[in-house]
């Protein structure tokens, strides 16, 4: 019974809720059990047990009352960078330990008035900065998935929001809330064989979220389906005034757009993502998604996006330039980790090399010198040209096609530990994702099928600003033609 | 252009991460690294490109002009280190 | 005017700019709700943005916004049509977001103009570079505690609009009159309250000596921590004298911020605070450009007061007042405002010379200002008519006005009370003249003699006589009949 209640996905439950058929609180206690089996894939930083079961007596009592709102119920893990109020947030790192937000960010304020049950604060990279959920202060999250010939070895899951894809596809969650800032949502949610949405940048308010990049920031959902990722964002999304690039425009019903019709859509496929020495898995995927598609009556369109290749250099720029400012606040004076100095040099100094982990201080170093006097031109400011010309590249793509179809990443998962002493090659994860952030764009990872070691590979959708809804219905098409059920072994067993 | 270790140091200072001399190497090495990746971009022509200002266009919204924050003392303060007589604390700055 | 600077070796002028920073007048914060009222208990008018909690971010409070055009356009300066918020990084207690959202490379307001009302009467105009908006950090208390710097954040955000001035001024009076003239401008526009005591105003010098009759610039220091018009004048003469003792020894004057003691009057090296100052500014991305419609413009422009110059030229147009009389009477928009219900139907120079002279003077004396005057400016004019009127002397009207200062009533009140009215009438003024001289037949004789000088002597007599309510006029002509007779 316990299993089968986590294997439903959130449009499922949330009908079985409204029929009374389950109880919230018998939902949430299939989780909870689910997080307690899973706890050698180290999912959460801080679970929330005792809130979430009192949570889910609430949902049932609005069931009973009839006062059930969207998402009533539904428990959902969050990923810990979003504050949360009276729960320690850590954003994975040191330097927050013991931080306990006064506040609530918007989009958690938000999924909790329409009812959504808070499991706990998921794993992640730390300040999200990385690709594989290794530089976490907490110790790195383990992908369910198992290659084929090599059970042994413990994979990651992608990152920065490894803790959340690696829940909801062990079951461990029904749903999850992520950010991407080159790729954070979708690269996990490809290498865990789940949904993953990056919202339009400005869709989802980042009023709560600990800053990593504030221009490319940007929140979204994980799930099993692309219609609970449309359910979640319904949820998640909307304008905020506490945030200045929040975008004040209706939310729509996102699941409406699912309409399986793709007849006569036009998508397009840049050229540019066919990269040197493209592995034949990810080649041949891509391929079967763009026949998929043609095959539901879609029209696929060759397209260029001339400036893909310069995106990942440009964002290894403007990231950590950003970063490096977000994160001066860290300094051991209001919140947070504070080392004693013997004067105040000192206490910042040692406070910030004990509280920040090897990438987030090769980032804020990065950052700080591209900045720097004499080098602002040359780095920062050329990065965000260069930036203007990947916005034009797909604004005159967009001028051909509705929607632009890439595979999510260059590989599937990698063990743990592999990648992790060579910072450039672990930029590569992001190759593929990080112009979306860098234009402001949607994409939306969709599992497609599994590589030849039995692990799962996704394909990406890229839509125009604020079109979600074509993104999401494209993504529901392939979803359907991928009829993507495989489980990793241990949740499947 | 290459990283030396006094412009690393300088790097950590501004930054206010203590660098001891064996991450001192490590970072040189590891940001020279990541420079010569994003030198890429030289290839790219720029002249006459504006940069990139915001993500969304959009005016930027304001707020009114009203007081509805502040007061909460307890709250700005609950997380602190070490606070004094409402005060947060640091050590002596001399001026 | 130059002020030049005598060395050992010749003459020195100075080069002169002054950056101000004035606090915005506005309900809340920049960025955040929280209010800006002076003088509260610590950290109780901090919000989470201003405490910079992880995730919290900033947005732009409209008046601030208003205000800061309003000020440009009062300093007739362009008005940038679009400006850019950067981050401006840096690490102190004070500063809780380890940056301060500043503005760059493109400030809201772009070049303007003061005029500079001389001692001489004469006026300069001295350029202004730009003004922008940014934040003010909180406040570090050093002297709170043994071994521990304690942080107040409630002024942590508050807005403020810096003003920077071109190197136009050539010495303290220049530096002094151009202070006063930006504060009484920012006081008539209510964008700032010009309080220097409480720091809603405060200047750093940017100086640089070069010989007279030079057209280069020397090497300039800027001096911080100058919070009252005496200290900036102060600062500027030391410091001119400091460096053109260095320039006179044969060393050159290193750029640098130097910090101004008001305790010693010196100027001391700020270098160590300064090391390795590189502030990364880049674009805030919490923020978008700030683009100000046409519609936003005109409305506030429409909205100006008469500014202190306009009103000062009609006051000299329209009264007919000097340029010196003008010029004081507009440096406060009170004083104005003052003068011109006092002035109303009226004689505008006797006017003028009752405000400036009697009432300013009787203020300053117990420092108090126009507003709080026990004499309002429709009693003023009352007195004044009184004046007009014959009704009383002059002199008289001295006495009635030491009586209005103090209790507050009319001064018609006052002049029947204390039976101050004028004499004019010529049979009692007579009366009095025949008393006074039969009681001097000998002076009488002595001026009748030739002793013309006497005839002063015998109109103070007459005055005396009558408690000096007699009317003067007519004393002099009967005195003169009789005395010929």
């Amino acid at each position: 019974m316990s299993a089968a209640l986590t294997r439903l996905t959130i449009a499922e439950a949330l009908g079985r809720l409204r029929a009374r058929d389950i109880s919230a609180v018998e939902l949430t206690e299939a989780h909870l059990a689910a997080m307690a089996r899973a706890q050698a894939l180290n999912l959460f930083i801080t679970e929330m047990p005792d809130q979430a079961r009192a949570a889910a007596a609430e949902s049932d009592a609005r069931y009973a009352a009839g006062t059930a709102g969207p998402l009533d119920g539904i428990p959902l893990a969050v990923k810990d960078l979003f504050c949360t109020e009276g729960v320690a947030t850590t954003a994975g790192s040191h330097i927050l330990e013991g931080f306990t937000p006064r506040y609530e960010s918007t989009v958690t304020a938000q999924l909790r008035r329409d009812g959504a049950v808070c499991l706990g604060k998921a794993n992640l990279d730390e300040f999200a900065m990385g690709s594989s959920t290794e530089t976490s202060y907490f110790g790195p999250t383990v992908n369910p998935w198992r290659r084929a010939g090599a059970p042994a070895t413990d994979l990651v899951p992608g990152g920065s929001s490894g803790g959340s894809a690696a829940a909801v596809a062990a079951r461990a969650a029904a749903g999850a809330t992520g950010t991407d800032t080159g790729g954070s949502i979708r690269q996990p949610a490809a290498l865990c064989g789940v949904v993953g949405l990056k919202p339009t940048y400005g869709r989802c308010s980042r009023w709560g979220i600990v800053a990593f990049a504030s221009s490319l920031d940007q929140a979204g959902p994980f799930a099993r389906s692309v219609r609970d990722a449309a359910l979640l964002l319904r949820s998640m999304a909307g304008f905020d005034p506490k945030d200045s690039t929040s975008v004040d425009r209706p939310v729509p019903d996102y699941a409406a757009a699912l309409t399986g019709d793709v007849r006569g859509l036009k998508v397009g496929i840049p050229r540019e993502y066919r990269v040197d020495g493209m592995a034949g898995e990810i080649e041949r995927q891509w391929q079967q998604g763009v026949d998929w598609l043609r095959a539901a009556g879609a029209e696929p369109v060759e397209v260029s996006l001339p400036h893909t290749r310069y995106a990942l250099p440009a964002y290894y720029i403007v990231a950590p330039a950003e970063a490096s400012s977000n994160l001066a606040r860290y300094d051991g004076v209001r919140y947070g980790l504070r080392v004693e100095g013997e004067n105040l040099t000192d206490l910042y100094e040692q406070t910030r090399a004990a509280g920040f982990g090897a990438e987030v201080r090769r980032r804020v170093m990065i950052g700080t010198y591209v900045l720097s006097a004499g080098y602002y031109d040359a780095y920062y400011l050329k990065a965000q040209k260069v930036r203007s010309l990947i916005a034009g590249d797909f604004r005159a793509a967009f001028e051909r096609c509705d929607v632009l179809l890439t595979p999510t990443t260059p590989g599937p998962a990698f063990p743990v530990g592999e990648r992790q002493d060579d910072p450039v090659t672990m930029y590569m994860n992001d190759i593929f994702t990080v112009t979306v952030n860098m234009a402001g764009l949607p994409g939306l990872s969709v599992p497609a099928g599994l590589s030849d070691d039995g692990l799962p590979l996704g394909l990406q959708l890229i839509g125009r600003p604020f079109d979600e809804e074509t993104v999401l219905r494209a993504g529901d098409v392939l979803e359907r033609a991928a009829g993507f059920t495989a489980l990793p072994a241990d949740i499947a067993g | 252009m290459a990283l030396d270790k006094a412009t690393v140091a300088r790097i950590g200072h501004l930054a206010r991460i203590r660098l001891d001399d064996a991450s001192l190497d490590t970072m040189v090495s590891e940001l020279n690294q990541i420079l010569t990746f994003v030198e890429a971009l030289d290839a790219v022509p720029t002249d006459g490109v504006a940069p990139m200002t915001g993500v969304v266009d959009m005016n930027l919204r304001q707020r009114a002009d009203v007081v509805d924050d502040g007061g909460i003392p307890d709250r700005v303060l609950a997380n602190a280190p070490e606070e004094r007589s409402s005060f947060f604390t640091v050590p002596k700055v001399v001026e | 005017m130059a002020q030049l600077v005598e060395g050992e070796t010749g003459r020195w002028e100075m080069v002169i700019g002054l950056e101000v920073h004035a606090q915005v007048i506005s309900e809340a914060k920049l960025f955040s709700g929280a209010a800006t009222a002076f003088g509260a208990a610590p950290n109780s008018q901090v919000s989470l943005v201003d405490a910079a909690m992880p995730g919290m971010l900033p947005v732009i409070n409209h008046t601030c916004v208003e205000q800061a055009v309003r000020t440009g356009l009062g300093l007739k300066a362009e008005i940038h049509r679009e400006s850019v918020f950067d981050r401006k990084n840096y690490f102190y207690p004070d500063l809780p977001q380890g940056y301060q959202i500043s503005q760059y490379k493109n400030p809201i307001v772009g070049r303007g103009e003061i005029e500079l009302d001389l001692p001489d009467g004469s006026t300069r105009t001295v350029g202004i570079t730009r003004l922008h908006l940014e934040q003010d950090a909180g406040k570090s208390l050093h002297d709170q505690h043994p071994t521990q710097t304690m942080i107040d954040l409630n002024r942590s955000g508050v807005a403020l609009m810096e003003i920077v001035s071109e190197p136009d001024l050539r010495g303290p009076d220049d530096a002094a009159a151009y202070l006063r003239k930006l504060r009484s401008i920012l006081r008539y526009l209510g964008t700032c309250d010009g309080n220097m005591e409480e720091g809603s105003m405060r200047c750093d010098v940017n100086l640089s000596m070069r010989r007279a009759g030079d057209t280069e610039f020397g090497t300039r220091t800027e001096t911080k921590n100058v919070n009252s018009i005496r200290a900036v004048q102060q600062a500027i003469e030391y410091e001119a004298r400091r460096q053109v003792a260095v320039l006179e020894g044969g060393g050159t004057v290193d750029q640098e911020t130097r910090l101004w003691d008001p305790g010693k009057s010196e100027t001391r090296s700020m270098r160590s605070k300064e090391e390795a100052h590189d502030y990364r500014y880049f674009p805030d991305p919490d923020l978008l450009p700030l683009r100000l419609s046409e519609d936003l413009i005109a409305r506030i422009r429409e909205s100006l007061p008469e500014l202190p110059d306009e009103k000062k030229r009609r006051f000299m147009d329209s009264y007919g007042l000097s340029a010196y009389d003008a010029g004081v009477l507009v440096a406060e928009r009170a004083r104005a405002d003052y003068f011109e219900v006092a002035v109303a139907g009226r004689d505008a120079k006797l006017v003028a010379n009752w405000v400036i002279t009697e009432l300013f003077g009787a203020l300053n004396k117990t420092g108090r200002d126009v507003t709080d005057s026990p004499v309002s400016a429709g009693q003023l004019g009352a007195l004044v008519d009184l004046i007009a009127d014959d009704t009383i002397s002059g002199r008289i009207a001295k006495e009635v006005f030491a009586a209005m200062l103090e209790t507050g009533r009319d001064a018609s009140v006052i002049v029947e009370e204390r039976g101050l009215r004028q004499v004019t009438d010529t049979g009692a003024i007579a009366a009095a003249i025949d008393q006074v001289l039969a009681g001097n037949a000998d002076k009488v004789a002595e001026y009748k003699a030739g002793k013309d000088k006497l005839f002063g002597f015998f109109v103070g007599q007459v005055m005396k006589a009558t408690q000096g309510k007699a009317n003067p006029a007519l004393v002099n002509q009967v005195l003169k009949e009789r005395l010929s007779g």
